[in-house]
């Protein structure tokens, strides 16, 4: 039950934070302006879908009958199938159980996809969008991030996974995978390691941790996909897409198993996702980059519900 | 049995026997992986700290843990007595009760929290009332609300007061906080 003092506080509490509010906005139209003028064309997914993605580790929150998008990975892809070349998403996704400073059950999430592209061809665009939004909203090149002062330009680190978990954990997840291991290493040993004074790129997963990602052709071990750090926050997530329907199907059906053996509930494949796969996905390289941890890191703030107008 | 997705502040679980209750808590989740639950904790028993990160598939046990209203009694060496309305006793070491202890007056209702069968901490009700037993004398219409000076409540533990609070008089004290609320006389 909401009190009328409560009532005043929320009015207190969302005017107090005006500047925050406004500094949302003009990034939200920076990013369009990015994307609008490289020739992408922005388009709209459905948020209630009746197939959420299957993935092992994110739960959707269930609509009536249908439930919640947890990304709009699969819609884009379809429009990718059709022909639409370059193409971003802007708006909220939602995931179930995940709360805490840096995660919010609704977030908003930035996806762009274009064909003809690869992972790398992915990363110069991310570090263009970015230095290209610092510029633009904080004057500078370079920004502060509790008490530290990170410079995004012009040294991205990149580091593989095996040389990150080598260094900081001791062991290397590529010669001996270890799923609990390696959440549990990422989290408490190699993530804290890459809080540092540039931008860090983890890259080329493990190929069980790929995800929807296609394996690398002169080594099959290791998986096309990348993670940002900017300040020790994770910020994206990008692969060259796979496009391989059957090793696709084979996935999902291996995902579906696992969530069923934890006790989880085994979606349903896509089957408009996979069909579009099936008349073909261009070579393809897409990233999801999360807007709110972006806001907090241009604005120094270290809880995700300080940068969303309400929580 | 709780899941790791119920951790939170607060909350209180069973490790080996013993009950520990959450005093931090980080959610992570590194990208496509399961989501990390870092804990602080603190043995109810022992007070001893520890971390620990659960991950979501991790099942943890529920302590047996219930309150039950008790009156304070006596104080026997460095057991406290507390009684029941069936005059069963339970008795609580001054290590249990922390800061607590200061704030126990004869026959002061409050929840004693058990384990089990044996008895693990309290809870005061929020205000309690103490009277002054030493204090430097308050100079007459002196009535400044924000000059504190230093008191004794019964059982020699000190606490700021204001001003015009002379020996005799009794005060209100908020528990929670260990902190003089005002003089009631």
């Amino acid at each position: 039950m909401s009190s009328a003092s409560d009532e005043a506080c929320d009015g207190a509490d969302l005017a107090s934070r005006r500047s925050i509010l406004e500094f949302r906005h003009r990034m939200l139209q920076a990013v369009r302006a990015f994307f609008d003028g490289r020739g992408y064309i922005e388009v709209d997914c459905p948020i209630r879908v009746p197939v959420p993605a299957l993935e092992l580790h994110i739960d959707a929150i269930s609509a009536g009958d249908q439930w919640l998008r947890t990304s709009p990975e699969f819609h884009l892809k379809r429009l990718l199938a059709a022909g639409y070349s370059k193409i971003y998403h802007l708006g909220p996704c939602f995931r179930e159980n995940e709360c805490g400073n840096r995660h919010s059950p609704e977030f908003t999430m930035l996806e762009w996809y274009r064909s003809e592209a690869g992972y790398i061809d992915i990363l110069a665009d991310t570090k263009a969008l970015i230095g290209s939004l610092a510029d633009e909203l904080l004057g500078s090149a370079h920004l502060d991030w509790q008490g530290r002062r990170i410079d995004l330009l012009p040294v991205w680190e990149l580091v593989t996974v095996s040389d990150a978990f080598l260094e900081h954990a001791g062991w290397d997840p590529v010669k001996a995978w270890d799923a609990d291991r390696f959440d549990l290493d990422l989290v408490e040993k190699v993530e804290p390691a890459l809080l540092r004074t540039h931008p860090v790129v983890l890259k080329d997963y493990p190929a069980q941790a790929a995800a929807l990602a296609c394996l690398k052709p002169d080594n099959p071990l290791l998986a096309e996909r990348w993670e940002l750090y900017i300040g020790g926050l994770e910020l994206a997530n990008a692969y060259s897409e796979l496009t391989d329907a059957d090793e696709q199907r084979k996935r999902f059906e291996d995902c579906a198993r696992e969530r069923a053996a934890l006790g989880k509930s085994a979606y349903p494949i896509d089957e408009s996702f996979m069909s579009a796969l099936q008349n073909g996905l261009p070579a393809c390289g897409g990233v999801a980059l999360g807007i709110d941890r972006l806001l907090m890191l241009f604005l120094d703030e270290n809880e995700i519900s300080r940068v969303r107008p309400f929580h | 049995m709780y899941s790791a997705s119920d951790l939170r502040k607060g909350l209180k679980i069973e490790i080996e026997g013993q009950p520990w209750i959450i005093t931090d808590f980080t959610f992570s989740k590194p990208g496509k992986g399961q989501s990390i639950y870092n804990c602080k904790m603190k043995n109810m028993l022992t007070g001893q700290t520890q971390n620990r990160s659960y991950r979501s598939n991790d099942k943890l046990e529920k302590p047996n843990l219930s309150d039950r209203p008790m009156v304070y009694s006596y104080i026997d060496g460095d057991e406290y007595i507390f009684m029941d309305e069936n005059y069963v006793q339970a008795s609580l070491k001054s290590d249990l009760l922390g800061e607590d202890r200061h704030f126990l007056t004869e026959d002061l209702e409050v929840d004693i929290l058990f384990f089990n069968e044996g008895p693990v901490g309290i809870t005061l009700p929020n205000f309690v009332f103490k009277t002054i037993i030493e204090t430097e004398p308050g100079a007459k219409g002196d009535t400044a609300t924000n000059v504190m000076k230093p008191a004794k409540i019964e059982g020699d533990y000190e606490i700021q007061v204001q001003l015009f609070v002379n020996e005799g008089d009794t005060v209100k004290i908020d528990t929670r906080t260990g902190e003089y609320v005002e003089r009631v006389r």
